[in-house]
């Protein structure tokens, strides 16, 4: 048994009586990531690749959902133009709390190599980001990397939501993220 | 009643609630079965679609304004996120359109390289189709069997390339590499292993399988007539009994050269177009196989010689002063092919690719336009989804077998 020595005044989280219940609900949730099947463009078919027979995402828990409703991370594998970047948005606000977003490949990230005027120049100006992913397209062993990344976010996450800290939009574009 | 102008058009101002009996609904843009970003507006009585309206655009990336300002050698890796299930189909059919207007012809070594590419990559576009439209229709497995094959020729795309999506395997004027050791041999094996699959695998699983036929046949008839008005190519307009393929209507590369049979199907139906993905497939095999023996009859040249528009191969640039000013200009100005305009046609996995390019004799395209096939078959769907039912638009949808990359360029 690994022996670790806790220091119960620096740790940060929720107090010392929940302490096994984060972990406990960590481990729920990091093991049954279910992302949402949310395909732009090219790296979605990379996307659809590694929940295929070769990569086999099912064997992590991760389970492709076609309803924000019943995802818990959202992978925005492709360029988001600006007229789906509403959309983008919309899906983000309809996915149930705890929510991560995974931005998959370089035109997620940055426009990538489409620096243009119908494209959204990175995710993060519409929507939270949790992993950034790059790569054009990114291998199935990346995104693989990816959700193992955010399995290791979420353990050291607390438990309660409110307590993470998340990139807040609301500073730089009022209420609702501006769109153009 | 909804009225509807330039400024606020339908999809704008959707008016949900209806004077009349119908209903309307929206589908996508994220719809798992929209196969990228299609949004369609359906009017329905009842559970039969009235009123369909693609709405496209979700994936614009003015790809096109795009080349007005890359050299013609930059744009080809854009090329690549136009149809992304066979990209090479893609690069192939810009740097033909480049080389046409430049007057130049591959080597034959290349030309080999080039054609095992294309039909490969119309391998992996066909392998993804049956995988997407079996998953859309509600056969999970069959989309498992497709993408554990599609691997191996993504393995092989690797192996030659690089790059598994994304693959940039074509230049303007030949191929950048050979082929490295062993390909040819485990690009033989992967043949016998699509023909062996197709007949233990896909036929089993689907040909005579009860529900996939009643899910597939009489569903998403499309004319004669419609296709061609509509503009169809490719397997869309085969399945409508017309044989027209552009490999055999204006060979290009060596499909001249090459034994290989049209399939074409009369039915008119989803599953008689699903028949020819299946029957394409075969015919892809049996060229890349008479392609293999003629690899090793053709000299190791690999680009064109044609020193003001190509760079000179590598030993020529770093021996020769001329080879090596050269170069450098086309390296840090690029090319600048003659004055004039061009448009070349290509027989891609979709059906007809083509780019147009009009030179003014710059280093950029003043033009580029791309034909892509998905462009025309999301227009046909406003034509052939009236009539059927809401059950059978994701069925009709996956087998016209779109892609957003290049309808929205």
């Amino acid at each position: 048994m690994a022996q670790h020595q806790v220091n119960y005044a620096s740790s940060a989280g929720l107090p010392i009586a929940l302490t096994s219940v984060d972990k406990l609900v960590n481990w729920g949730r990091s093991n049954s990531l279910w992302p949402l099947t949310y395909g732009l463009a090219c790296c979605a078919i990379e996307m659809m690749a590694s929940g295929a027979s070769r990569y086999d995402f099912d064997r992590m828990g991760t389970i492709f959902r076609a309803s924000p409703r019943q995802a818990d991370v959202m992978i925005l594998a492709g360029t988001l133009s600006k007229k789906h970047a509403e959309f983008a948005r919309r899906l983000y606000d309809q996915m149930t709390e705890p929510k991560w977003v995974i931005s998959m490949g370089s035109c997620a990230n940055t426009g990538g190599m489409f620096n243009t005027y119908a494209t959204v120049q990175g995710v993060d100006r519409i929507i939270p980001v949790d992993i950034y992913l790059p790569g054009c397209a990114p291998r199935p062993e990346t995104l693989q990397y990816a959700l193992m990344m955010l399995q290791t976010k979420i353990r050291r996450e607390s438990a309660d939501m409110k307590k993470n800290t998340k990139q807040d939009l609301t500073v730089q574009t009022g209420r609702r993220a501006r769109l153009i | 009643m909804q009225v509807t102008n330039k400024l606020t058009p339908f999809f704008e101002n959707l008016n949900f609630d209806r004077d009349d009996n119908t209903m309307v609904i929206n589908f996508g843009p994220q719809h798992p079965s929209a196969h990228g970003q299609l949004r369609l507006v359906l009017e329905l009585d009842g559970e039969q679609v009235v009123k369909a309206y693609p709405d496209i655009g979700y994936l614009h990336r003015g790809i096109e304004k795009m080349a007005e300002n890359m050299t013609y050698n930059e744009f080809l890796p854009t090329t690549d996120r136009l149809d992304y299930m066979a990209a090479t189909s893609n690069n192939y059919a810009y740097a033909l359109a480049v080389e046409k207007l430049l007057d130049i012809e591959a080597p034959r070594r290349a030309q080999v390289i080039r054609t095992m590419l294309l039909e490969l990559n119309r391998i992996l576009g066909h392998l993804f189709f049956i995988a997407t439209h079996a998953l859309d229709v509600g056969a999970m497995s069959v989309f498992l069997y497709a993408f554990r094959e599609r691997e191996f020729a993504l393995d092989l795309m690797e192996d030659y390339c690089g790059a598994r999506l994304t693959h940039s395997a074509v230049r303007i004027g030949g191929v950048p590499l050979d082929l490295p050791d062993n390909w040819l041999e485990n690009v033989a094996s992967f043949c016998d292993k699509v023909d062996y699959e197709i007949d233990h695998t896909y036929n089993p699983l689907l040909q005579e399988n009860r529900i996939w036929k009643m899910r597939l046949e009489d569903v998403g008839i499309i004319s004669a007539e419609d296709a061609l008005s509509w503009g169809c190519s490719g397997i869309m307009l085969r399945g409508s009994g017309i044989n027209y393929d552009i490999r055999k209507e204006e060979p290009y590369e060596l499909y001249s050269e090459l034994d290989f049979d049209i399939p074409v199907s009369d039915r008119c139906d989803s599953y008689g177009r699903y028949r020819l993905y299946i029957e394409e497939m075969k015919q892809s095999t049996r060229i890349i196989r008479q392609l293999v023996p003629m690899y090793a009859e053709t000299s190791p040249e690999l680009m064109a010689h044609a020193p003001q528009y190509i760079s000179a191969p590598k030993e020529e640039i770093m021996t020769q002063n001329y080879s090596l000013m050269q170069h450098f200009v086309l390296v840090t100005q690029g090319m600048r092919p003659p004055k004039g305009e061009v448009y070349v046609p290509t027989e891609s996995s979709k059906g007809e690719l083509g780019f147009y390019i009009k030179s003014e004799g710059e280093p950029y395209a003043y033009r580029l336009k791309c034909r892509a096939p998905s462009f025309f078959h999301t227009g046909l769907l406003q034509e052939i989804l009236v009539g059927t039912y809401i059950a059978d638009v994701v069925t009709i949808i996956g087998s016209t077998n779109i892609v957003f990359g290049e309808v929205d360029r």
